[in-house]
């Protein structure tokens, strides 16, 4: 019999290297720590320093070309007691951000169903979806302002002279220029440039149901109907997670479309959490207060993202 | 009532036929086996039981009604698929229940139902689990259960076993063919697999480029296959062909000469049947099983010849033993003790009371 024993272990261990200790310590994923570094520090220099300087900023009475000192809330209070303006923005900001993505969410599905079920000029047409997304938006946002001109407006044009409109005795509208109007105009825009990304997302989504479901579906007895809502809407759950959250975080940043459209006018009724901020911080050179408006905007991203992303948890990784 | 009736069936798709107007008849609570190659037409005749597949031309009926134009929801079938086609967002209940709900079923009829069929299928306890929760052969389960709840007129299963690794499939045809004796139901069943066929089916459809070979039971698809296709594809290993040259034995009896060497004779009682054939190049067809090691005395019929074995496989209860005749490849089926090694000749005995004679004009079997 020999008796197993441990006691020689002790001694027998060699010195430990540094990786060997920080392993100890840190735990066996030391080298996932190491590769994630260079992108740690690239987030860190990129998002968290600037973050973390607005914040600053915010806390501060920073003026263009002057020393800033602390204040403390002072701005925060100031926006949300003194300046008038503000819910104003909140309001445009929620109501452009909620209408938009609704919008692109109800219009995408039905366009990405049409583009499923097109066979002929099948790319030409996914191509030219595309075209509102892939242009740069400072251009075609240009060219809706002309189309939305008081003077120069297509619209009104086609109102006064193509019948059967110039029957009706519509318009001419000032697109830009009437508060309703303007708020409802660029909030059509975002809507026709963010349109295309949830075609393609969600016609992706489509795709990736496999026909068979479908099949099944039928001879279990379901109709069109049926299918629509009991295996395309739940399949694409997922997806449509995604393309709210990502196209939510960005309508809720816009800053290009109103900025080439109105600057926020008139009367401050399409100023939105970006353009209100430049106004503050660059234009009015008021760096605290500009930096505090754009804060507000972190618990709405904030709540939207947690909300968003728990729904897509919710057991919606499928295996098809 | 369920009987299925094809009349002159079609399918073309753009460029190929796919069914080339064929003609069945399925009784009512029968259990048929379309069984054939890939692309012969047999998933495709399936998808136009099920209303999946337009029809070209011709007419199919279940029960007494044409069912040509209706849709599959309206044919009182149920269908599993080879993928399953689980609904991948609903427990097994639901996944089950799906079906009934559509058709606005009770809330304790469709209870009643699917923990029927959940016993019958030993799911009971994997109910609230979701697919990806499942094996794959519990997920097979599924889609039978699925079927079986809404207790349709006609079952069309699309190769339902291909997916599942070789015991499971066995073990799961067995459990099909139970499953089939307590539902008494017709069943439509699509397979590549002759063994499938075989053991499951009443009676076999064998089809092949978008026609139907022949429709028997397995027995008669194993012992009197009308065709050269029918005879290789029934059995496994399967039938070996050899040209052969059918001759007079004198004495009014036949032969069949297969080298210069090498004549057989045929039968007696065969000697009617095959003599209009009489020196014509013919195709011998024989099993393996009935080509064997030397059995002195087996009988008559029995003819005995020598060949050098080349390949031995042993395959545990028997052996098989490869060798040639003229350059074609021969299998035979022997006895492990009496296979000697690779390279001997080796004596046989041949079974001609099981020998098929082919007519290469048409590739039927004489």
């Amino acid at each position: 019999m020999v008796a197993v024993t441990n006691i020689g272990r002790a001694e027998a261990r060699p010195p430990l290297s540094v990786r060997s200790r920080l392993r100890r310590s840190v735990g066996p994923d030391i080298d996932g720590y190491g590769f994630i570094l260079p992108s740690a520090i690239i987030m860190v220099s990129l998002v968290v320093y600037p973050f973390g300087l607005a914040v600053w900023y915010s806390l501060s009475d920073a003026f263009i070309g002057q020393p800033a000192s602390f204040i403390g809330l002072d701005n925060f209070i100031y926006i949300l007691t003194v300046d008038d303006i503000f819910p104003k923005v909140l309001r445009n900001t929620l109501l452009f951000a909620v209408i938009s993505v609704a919008c692109k969410v109800f219009f995408g599905l039905i366009c990405a169903l049409l583009l499923q079920r097109i066979t002929t000029f099948k790319r030409f047409f996914r191509g030219a979806m595309l075209i509102p997304f892939v242009a740069p938006t400072a251009l075609t946002t240009l060219g809706w302002w002309l189309i939305l001109d008081p003077t120069y407006s297509h619209i009104n044009w086609i109102l006064k002279h193509v019948w059967p409109f110039s029957e009706m005795g519509l318009g001419p509208y000032q697109f830009l220029a009437d508060p309703t109007l303007a708020l409802s105009s660029v909030i059509f825009v975002n809507f026709w440039r963010g349109l295309p990304f949830f075609v393609i997302t969600i016609l992706a989504g489509l795709v990736s149901i496999p026909d068979h479901l479908y099949e099944a579906a039928e001879i279990d007895g379901a109709s069109t109907w049926d299918k629509f809502w009991k295996i395309t809407l739940p399949l694409l759950r997922p997806v449509l997670a995604v393309v709210i959250l990502f196209s939510t975080i960005f309508t809720l940043a816009d800053f290009n479309i109103v900025f080439v459209l109105t600057r926020g006018g008139p009367m401050n009724e399409t100023h939105l959490f970006a353009t209100y901020s430049y106004t503050y911080g660059i234009l009015n050179h008021d760096i605290g207060l500009g930096a505090a408006v754009s804060l507000f905007l972190f618990p709405i991203l904030a709540f939207t993202v947690i909300f968003l992303l728990r729904l897509i948890r919710r057991d919606t990784a499928y295996e098809l | 009532m369920a009987a299925i009736e094809l009349r002159d069936l079609w399918k073309r798709y753009d460029r190929v036929e796919a069914v080339q107007g064929i003609n069945l008849d399925i009784r009512h609570n029968e259990f048929i086996a379309l069984v054939g190659p890939s692309g012969c037409g047999k998933t495709t005749t399936l998808r136009m039981i099920a209303g999946l597949e337009d029809i070209t031309a011709g007419e199919i009926r279940v029960g007494d009604r044409v069912v040509n134009e209706v849709p599959p929801k309206d044919r009182d079938i149920a269908m599993v698929f080879q993928n399953y086609a689980l609904y991948p967002h609903m427990t097994v209940y639901d996944n089950m229940a799906f079906g009934l709900k559509l058709r606005k079923t009770s809330k304790a009829e469709i209870d009643r139902r699917v923990r029927d069929a959940a016993d019958i299928l030993n799911i009971g306890e994997l109910l609230d689990r979701r697919p990806k929760q499942l094996s794959g052969g519990q997920r097979q389960r599924v889609a039978m259960g699925r079927a079986i709840v809404r207790n349709p007129q006609v079952f069309l299963f699309d190769e339902p076993l291909s997916n599942l690794d070789a015991k499971l499939r066995v073990q799961m045809r067995t459990e099909i063919k139970k499953i089939h004796r307590r539902v008494r139901t017709t069943v439509v069943y699509v397979t590549h697999d002759q063994i499938e066929a075989m053991t499951l089916a009443d009676r076999i459809v064998v089809m092949n480029f978008g026609l139907i070979e022949q429709v028997g039971t397995p027995d008669e698809m194993y012992n009197a296959p009308k065709t050269r296709f029918v005879a290789s594809f029934i059995g496994s290993p399967s039938m070996n062909f050899l040209p052969c040259r059918v001759v007079s034995g004198g004495n009014g009896s036949l032969a069949l000469r297969l080298t210069d060497k090498l004549s057989l004779a045929v039968p007696p009682e065969r000697a009617a049947r095959y003599r209009s054939h009489l020196d014509r190049e013919m195709v011998f067809g024989i099993r393996p099983e009935h080509i064997s090691d030397r059995r002195p005395n087996a009988g008559s019929g029995f003819e005995e010849f020598e060949a050098g074995m080349e390949v031995v496989e042993p395959m545990g209860i028997d052996t098989m033993v490869f060798f040639s005749i003229d350059g074609i490849e021969i299998c035979a089926r022997a006895r492990p003790r009496a296979v000697g090694p690779v390279g001997e000749a080796m004596p046989f005995t041949v079974d001609m009371n099981e020998m098929h004679l082919i007519d290469p004009a048409n590739d039927r079997v004489v």
